[in-house]
């Protein structure tokens, strides 16, 4: 088991000819998952190192079975090839694209949830999702995840940045822990898949034991993450929120992570974790030391 | 990006938005020439982008030219909390009978269209949502809905905005709406919406904050990305085209990805240091990227030591090596680097950076970001 993505996920590539989606395409074939296409408007009969290209996700789809779209392209053109995919049928669309104007972001969900409630959009601005040793969706470095032992126990991790998910796995990865499956939502200002959505799959995902979860100043997602996880999470749980020491009013790169009249800070976030039984470190390897007396604790 | 009142208004008024006539001047002459074309009595406003302007004695009313002159002079060159008033804007008095407040944003949570509404205006919305919470209307708006005149014109009542004002500020709440979202802003408020004796609907003020990532299909912003004040390290930064933010600090951070940029920032100050800066050099860096970033931490005389934490996904380690690389051969660092590199192609960064030959003067490796923290911190503290 893992969540959104396993061994039977098969990708197709929106963008696979451009520079980002080849490079990264490629990596995630090399990692073992299933890239069966490629999405090129015009490149119709093209290959990628053997990975074939149609002219849009409907005859990808057709022509392969593909379950999952990696949406790599620029963001004048991602809401548009995120809403392609969900037209197509495909039912869990991965965007990685930085930069899409807030207002798009905004009318790309809700055409999503008006139009296509049974597609799952994680991202935009994401690093992706991986289920190590299965699928890896996204721009993470495979090599950097533990995949998960059969007798556990086994940890999923989600978070809001980057850098920092790459962080929690090689963390993880330095105690020994396993990983079900690791997701990054994105710090974007409406992230399609979020914290909640991800602690919901994780709880009710036999093959996780424990979840470790990533946050950062700004917006509310945090905060709404403890009050589920006070009423609906009974796995233990481990959590870092970057940004204690972020100048109030500052954007700090991230549209999502900006301090504004005393909300959305540090401080704050960590309060309500801890409030609703969450362990938090003060840096990543705080959270990561805290997660691996969590699993000790379990395996005893 | 945020803009100045009179930018604010000049960008409602290319919704229709009705502000008050005025215009910009950064001299005393120019300030008296707009009071005189439009008509006395005028205000004399600091374009700061501060509150409490009026307080600071940054807003004044002017009744003829000798006034106009006394207090743009005084306000030109006023220092209002750290911001040194540069421009100021003229504009025709208005009378006023009852001030409102109105605003879009994003709610992140709900994942719409925000429009907070509220009778009580003219004071700091914040105020008004501790003391009385009840006087502030909140609607969600679906983005691909959009606001109707009738939502609009039925938030007016349920705000209790008096009868005689309704339509009139219906009216500009639709045209605030357009503003917001075709006009690609994060945030477009009015505090206060003046309704005037003689029965019209007004924006006195004007607070728009744009989203950069719409520059694209924004041209107009031009003119308002050459007013944004930077300083020397910022405005080195913005032409490299690297999210940077100056602090106070010893310790130059250089890393990637806003997350772990702000992680470094935060396990600095854990041992006892204090970052001179923010500096995401984003996804997919590359040799060049990496150089530039050096370049602008370097501009910095407060920098004692630099620390770089990279976290390789699209960025890729021998691209950040080949970068450090070509820096320290292009530049003279003012103070030793830290790096602590993993992640893709990790390996063949340090591999290179082991061959390039640089002294520990200049480069040392550290194997974790904690440890390159407590490195880079100690440095500083030498």
């Amino acid at each position: 088991m893992a969540i959104f993505v396993d061994e039977r996920t098969t990708v197709l590539v929106q963008g696979l000819t451009g520079g980002q989606g080849r490079y990264h395409g490629l990596r995630n074939r090399a990692y073992g998952t299933k890239v069966v296409a490629g999405v090129t408007p015009g490149k119709a009969g093209q290959d990628v190192e053997g990975i074939p290209v149609y002219d849009s996700v409907a005859d990808a789809v057709a022509a392969t079975g593909a379950t999952a779209s990696f949406v790599a392209v620029p963001p004048k053109a991602a809401p548009a090839a995120i809403l392609e995919a969900a037209r197509a049928g495909v039912r869990f669309v991965v965007c990685i694209t930085e930069g899409i104007p807030a207002q798009d972001e905004a009318r790309t969900f809700a055409t999503l949830q008006r139009d296509f409630p049974g597609t799952r959009l994680l991202g935009p601005n994401c690093p992706g999702v991986i289920s190590p040793g299965k699928c890896n969706i996204g721009i993470t470095a495979g090599e950097i995840a533990l995949p998960p032992s059969a007798q556990g126990p086994n940890v999923g991790i989600v978070s809001r940045s980057g850098t920092l998910t790459y962080q929690a796995l090689y963390e993880l990865k330095q105690q020994g822990i396993g990983v079900s499956t690791c997701v990054g939502i994105g710090g974007d200002p409406v992230p399609g898949t979020s914290f909640v959505d991800c602690l919901a799959e994780f709880e009710a995902d036999p093959e996780t034991h424990a979840i470790m979860m990533i946050g950062e100043i700004g917006g509310s997602a945090e905060e709404e993450a403890a009050e589920f996880i006070a009423a609906n999470v009974t796995k233990p749980m481990s959590a870092y929120i970057a940004g204690v020491t972020a100048p109030p009013g500052k954007k700090m790169g991230h549209a999502g992570a900006i301090v504004s009249g005393g909300k959305g800070t540090a401080q704050g976030k960590m309060d309500a974790l801890r409030g609703a039984g969450v362990r938090v470190g003060l840096n990543p390897t705080e959270a990561g030391s805290l997660m691996a007396e969590i699993v000790a604790g379990l395996r005893r | 990006m945020d803009l100045f009142e009179y930018q604010g208004k000049q960008y409602f008024a290319r919704y229709g938005i009705p502000v008050s006539a005025g215009d910009v001047a950064t001299t005393v002459d120019d300030a008296v020439a707009i009071a005189e074309r439009i008509g006395y009595p005028v205000v004399v406003k600091a374009q700061v982008q501060v509150g409490g302007r009026g307080k600071a004695g940054g807003i004044k009313l002017a009744s003829d030219a000798a006034e106009a002159r006394v207090h743009a002079g005084n306000i030109l060159g006023m220092d209002i909390k750290g911001h040194v008033v540069r421009r100021v804007w003229v504009e025709r008095a208005s009378d006023i009978a009852e001030e409102y407040y109105a605003s879009f944003t994003l709610d992140r949570a709900a994942k719409r269209h925000l429009l907070m509404l509220s009778a009580q205006g003219g004071v700091d919305i914040e105020e008004v949502a501790a003391k009385d919470p009840g006087a502030i209307v909140r609607l969600h708006v679906n983005p691909i809905e959009g606001l109707s005149e009738a939502a609009a014109r039925a938030a007016a009542a349920e705000a209790r905005i008096p009868e005689r004002a309704q339509a009139g500020v219906a009216s500009i709440l639709v045209q605030l709406y357009e503003c917001f979202t075709a006009g690609d802003c994060d945030l477009a408020e009015i505090n206060p919406l003046i309704l005037k004796p003689t029965g019209e609907v007004h924006a006195l003020d004007a607070k728009v904050s744009l989203d950069a990532n719409a520059s694209f299909r924004h041209p107009e912003w031009d003119e308002f990305a050459a007013t944004v004040e930077l300083d020397d390290r910022e405005r080195l930064a913005r032409e490299k085209n690297l999210q940077y933010i100056g602090l106070d600090g010893t310790v130059g951070i250089i890393a990637n990805g806003a997350g772990l940029a702000m992680s470094t920032l935060d396990v600095v100050n854990q041992v006892g240091g204090s970052a001179a800066n923010f500096l995401d050099i984003g996804g997919g860096a590359n040799a060049e990227v990496m150089a530039g970033a050096l370049e602008v931490i370097n501009s910095d005389q407060k920098v004692r030591s630099i620390l770089i934490n990279i976290f390789g996904g699209i960025t890729r380690g021998e691209e950040v090596a080949k970068g450090i690389v070509e820096a320290v051969s292009r530049v003279s660092l003012r103070a030793p680097i830290v790096i602590r590199l993993d992640g893709t192609n990790a390996d063949e960064g340090r591999r290179i950076l082991a061959e390039a030959g640089i002294p520990e003067s200049v480069l040392t490796s550290k194997p974790t970001m904690l440890e390159a923290a407590r490195a880079a911190v100690a440095i500083a503290g030498r």
